[in-house]
């Protein structure tokens, strides 16, 4: 992984369409802008991480009983 | 060709109908090919069955079925899925199966949209929304 120190106010670039702001840093929390393409999808990791768990869990071993209902 | 599957052995697949999901879904970042498998004549239930690995498969209904739903496809989506006309989407969600199978639940959050004409699909994720991961399925329509 890449590993950048940044100031408040120093952004980062990427491929020259996602700038990346730091735009404050209080305690342990840091508000970050980015600029970027509507094209491009912007997800909080831990929404990722939420989806990526629910998938794990839906991942079925047999067939339901639709029936069963 | 032939593809192993989950719950249905070896079955014949029709690779035309091969949906890509470039980027994967999420915790399944690496499956990039699927083939829908319908289950029922009704169309409401399918399996989204991974085309390179067995036991990657998922329970899909459409979910215009039981629940009133409906959301605006963001930029990022109709982009990566070169989405031109509404007419060529379709919106699926992964059931998460329960016993008995009332207790199942729908991923309302994040959504399987398909290109049908281009045959590409991704999982999005509706940020900007109070869709439940897990929405039971035997609450119907509202």
């Amino acid at each position: 992984m890449l590993i950048l120190t940044r100031k408040i106010g120093d952004s980062i670039w990427i491929n020259d369409e996602i700038e990346i702001i730091i735009t404050e840093v209080k305690g342990d929390q840091v508000k970050i802008g980015i600029n970027a393409p509507r094209t491009i999808e912007i997800l909080r990791g831990e929404l990722r991480t939420e989806v990526s768990n629910a998938n794990t869990e839906a991942l079925s071993t047999k067939l339901p009983n639709f029936k069963n209902t | 060709m032939n593809i192993q599957t989950a719950f249905l052995g070896e079955i014949e697949i029709d690779e035309s109908q091969t949906l890509t999901f470039e980027h994967g879904l999420p915790g399944f970042d690496d499956e990039h090919q699927f083939t829908i498998i319908p289950l029922e004549d009704d169309g409401v239930y399918q399996v989204l069955q991974s085309v390179q690995t067995p036991h990657v498969a998922f329970i899909t209904v459409n979910p215009f079925a039981f629940t009133n739903y409906s959301f605006d496809l963001d930029e990022s989506t109709l982009h990566s899925l070169s989405i031109t006309s509404e007419d060529d989407v379709a919106i699926l969600s992964i059931v998460t199966v329960k016993e008995p199978f009332s207790e199942s639940t729908l991923n309302l959050k994040a959504p399987i949209v398909l290109n049908m004409k281009l045959k590409k699909a991704k999982q999005t994720i509706i940020e900007k929304s109070d869709f439940p991961l897990r929405h039971p399925i035997s609450l119907g329509k509202g």
